[in-house]
């Protein structure tokens, strides 16, 4: 209890633009507004097609409560400050990288070859130094992966380096 | 009597037999593994179903939904971390009861108080269900859209969260069921010129991306951490005194957990909450709870394994979902072509007996599957972080893919799963984000629909009984989260 308080006050102390309620409610507001403006540039059924609501007033009434609702919780955190949460450690990170190194090989090189280095990577940043383990997680597991999905569901993985190589 | 024969026929199939089975085993090993849970299980095994009939998809899912919830209680109990949030009240007297060296009759009371709690829901849910499908006949519209609004202003009480974070996550996902076509005029939206998302956006990365991808971060900022793990000689089953102490305990959890379940939106871990709150008020000695108090276990698992047949009610009934893994199973009806609702009632009343049957044999079988193999499942939470999401990350990729054999869709796994770990780190629930886009269609299509009945006028919703009864609900259920504020300041 005197820990989150400690938190609260080490929260309030900083200045507003630190302040993680100002940060995620500054997030969401200004991504809400942007697909507002989106939606101004959907078309217009004309009056004698249109049945009820036009197609762009259901998401603008729902933007708007978005926002009506996030200014509310930025409102109550400014009486109730949110508790500092605990910086990222460097795993976090080098996971998330894992994610964008994942999207670059599939896009550009081959789609099994992706998943065999995010695996592979992940586990040796988790931990994972031996090379048995690192094999069984980053070549062995989804060679059984990709075999399954591509016998019993009848699967066809996107063309790649590999991939290529095990359909020819 | 006939639907009681077509509740049998899973046990005459060797087929439905042996997806049970599976399911089951399945079911437990997700729910003892921390990060995993029937949720996260069913979406990653939800691609999978895609080979197998309705019946059988839908099975699986239900008997992982039912095992799983089960299966969390192992963990809570032998290393104080529940493998689903529904255990969550599961640790506060399983593991103080498990450092006194009663690891076995813990987990013993666990498993019985959950197959009771189980078995007591499906009964539940076999009589009720068709009864609110016999009301949902009377419901047009106006109606329906009323009755979605209600369940998604359940989102506000969902957990312990802030409401109105859970209400912006919901709106939040009503606003991705809006991308694509426009259903009624073809006109797109959101679709930013991207021809892969005029069809929309697939619940499936959706759901993969937001409760697997995400809990694989969280998972990542947790590679340090070490459980104490307490051992499990064998389970022992409850002595005479136990049941005597617990029995009213086990059957007001039951229908505790199933009425929780049958609230739209609510699911097992308010019920386990409620459960066991309520087993503390009404026991004897409310002094021993925290500390390893018998009743305090049959409390909450009693509750929790009981919301999933009541989950089960207004998912079958009126294809609201009742809880997360519930929105996850509706999505399985959905990709498999089967529409919820009062119709499926009267047209497949083979199908639906047949999942209820399903479910019930479902908790038998980890009755029997916890008791003689919680030993096992137990050594399942050695299997290292660094090890299982890899492997859990490839599965989810080419799970995803498989389905509409889009790598677009893997791509939107991954930016919900970013999405899903920062808004859990600040607070948003994940879950109301899966229930809005499953709601979305709903709300939208029928909001616009009445407009054209009423000829434009909002004010004509007010005029029919049955929704106004409805909104009257949702603004209790927005309240309810303001009075429970109060009375815990007070």
């Amino acid at each position: 209890m005197k820990n989150v308080q400690k938190q609260k006050r080490a929260n309030k102390s900083l200045p507003f633009f630190f302040r993680d309620e100002f940060k995620v409610s500054f997030v969401i507001i200004f991504t809400s507004v942007a697909l507002l403006i989106t939606t101004f540039t959907f078309d217009i059924v004309p009056p004698i097609l249109n049945r009820g609501i036009q197609p762009a007033t259901f998401p603008k009434a729902l933007l708007v409560l978005i926002i009506v609702m996030t200014l509310l919780i930025y409102y109550l955190a400014t009486k109730n400050p949110w508790k500092i949460q605990k910086k990222l450690p460097k795993s976090f990170f080098l996971t998330l990288l894992s994610f964008f190194i994942f999207v670059v090989i599939s896009k550009t090189l081959d789609f099994f070859l992706a998943i065999s280095a995010l695996s592979i990577f992940v586990s040796y940043y988790w931990g994972e130094k031996r090379i048995l383990y690192l094999l069984l997680v980053g070549i062995i597991f989804p060679v059984i992966v990709f075999v399954f999905f591509e016998t019993i569901l009848g699967l066809r993985f996107p063309p790649g380096i590999i991939t290529n190589i095990y359909y020819s | 009597m006939d639907n009681l024969l077509l509740m049998m026929a899973p046990l005459f199939s060797s087929k439905l037999l042996l997806v049970l089975f599976f399911g089951t085993l399945f079911g437990l090993i997700l729910g003892v593994l921390p990060g995993l849970g029937p949720t996260t299980g069913g979406a990653l095994i939800l691609p999978f179903t895609m080979t197998l009939d309705p019946l059988s998809a839908i099975v699986l899912l239900t008997s992982i939904y039912c095992a799983g919830t089960y299966g969390g209680a192992i963990t809570a109990v032998l290393i104080n971390t529940p493998g689903t949030p529904a255990a969550a009240a599961t640790c506060l007297d399983g593991y103080p009861l498990a450092q006194k060296g009663e690891a076995g009759r813990a987990l013993g009371m666990a498993t019985v108080s959950s197959t009771v709690g189980g078995i007591f829901s499906v009964i539940i849910l076999v009589f009720f269900a068709p009864i609110l499908a016999q009301l949902a006949y009377e419901f047009g519209q106006p109606e329906y859209f009323a009755l979605a609004i209600f369940g998604l202003t359940m989102l506000a009480s969902i957990g312990e969260g802030s409401p109105i974070k859970n209400l912006i996550a919901g709106a939040f996902g009503i606003l991705i069921s809006t991308v694509g076509k426009d259903f009624m005029t073809s006109i797109d939206r959101f679709t930013f010129g991207i021809n892969e998302l005029t069809e929309g956006i697939g619940f499936i990365p959706v759901v993969v991306g937001l409760f697997a991808m995400s809990e694989m971060l969280t998972q990542s900022t947790l590679i340090n951490q070490v459980f104490n793990r307490i051992a499990l000689k064998a389970i022992k089953l409850p002595t005479k005194d136990d049941y005597k102490k617990t029995w009213k305990t086990i059957l007001r959890s039951s229908g505790i957990g199933s009425f929780i379940g049958v609230l739209p939106a609510e699911g097992g871990t308010v019920a386990s909450l409620i459960g066991y709150s309520e087993a503390k008020r009404f026991s004897k000695k409310p002094e021993e709870f925290g500390k390893g108090s018998i009743e305090g276990i049959a409390g909450a698992e009693a509750a929790n394994n009981a919301a999933t047949g009541g989950a089960m009610v207004p998912t079958l009934a009126l294809g609201i979902p009742g809880s997360a893994t519930t929105a996850v199973i509706l999505t399985g009806l959905i990709i498999h072509g089967v529409r919820p609702g009062p119709d499926l009632f009267r047209e497949q009343p083979d199908f639906l007996y047949g999942i209820f049957g399903a479910m019930l044999i479902a908790n038998v079988l980890f009755f029997i599957f916890g008791f003689f193999g919680a030993k096992i499942f137990a050594r399942i939470t050695l299997v290292p972080n660094k090890i299982l999401w890899p492997m859990i990350f490839a599965v989810s990729v080419c799970g995803t893919y498989s389905l509409n054999q889009s790598i677009i869709d893997v791509w939107i796994m991954l930016f919900f799963g970013v999405l899903g770990f920062f808004m859990r780190r600040y607070g948003f629930s994940v879950v109301p984000v899966i229930i809005g886009l499953i709601l979305g269609e709903l709300v939208e299509g029928t909001l616009r629909q009445s407009l054209v009945i009423f000829d434009g006028n909002w004010l004509m919703f007010f005029t029919r009984p049955i929704a106004l009864t409805f909104f009257v609900l949702s603004l209790i259920a927005l309240a309810f989260p303001l009075i429970r504020a109060k009375k815990i300041k007070k």
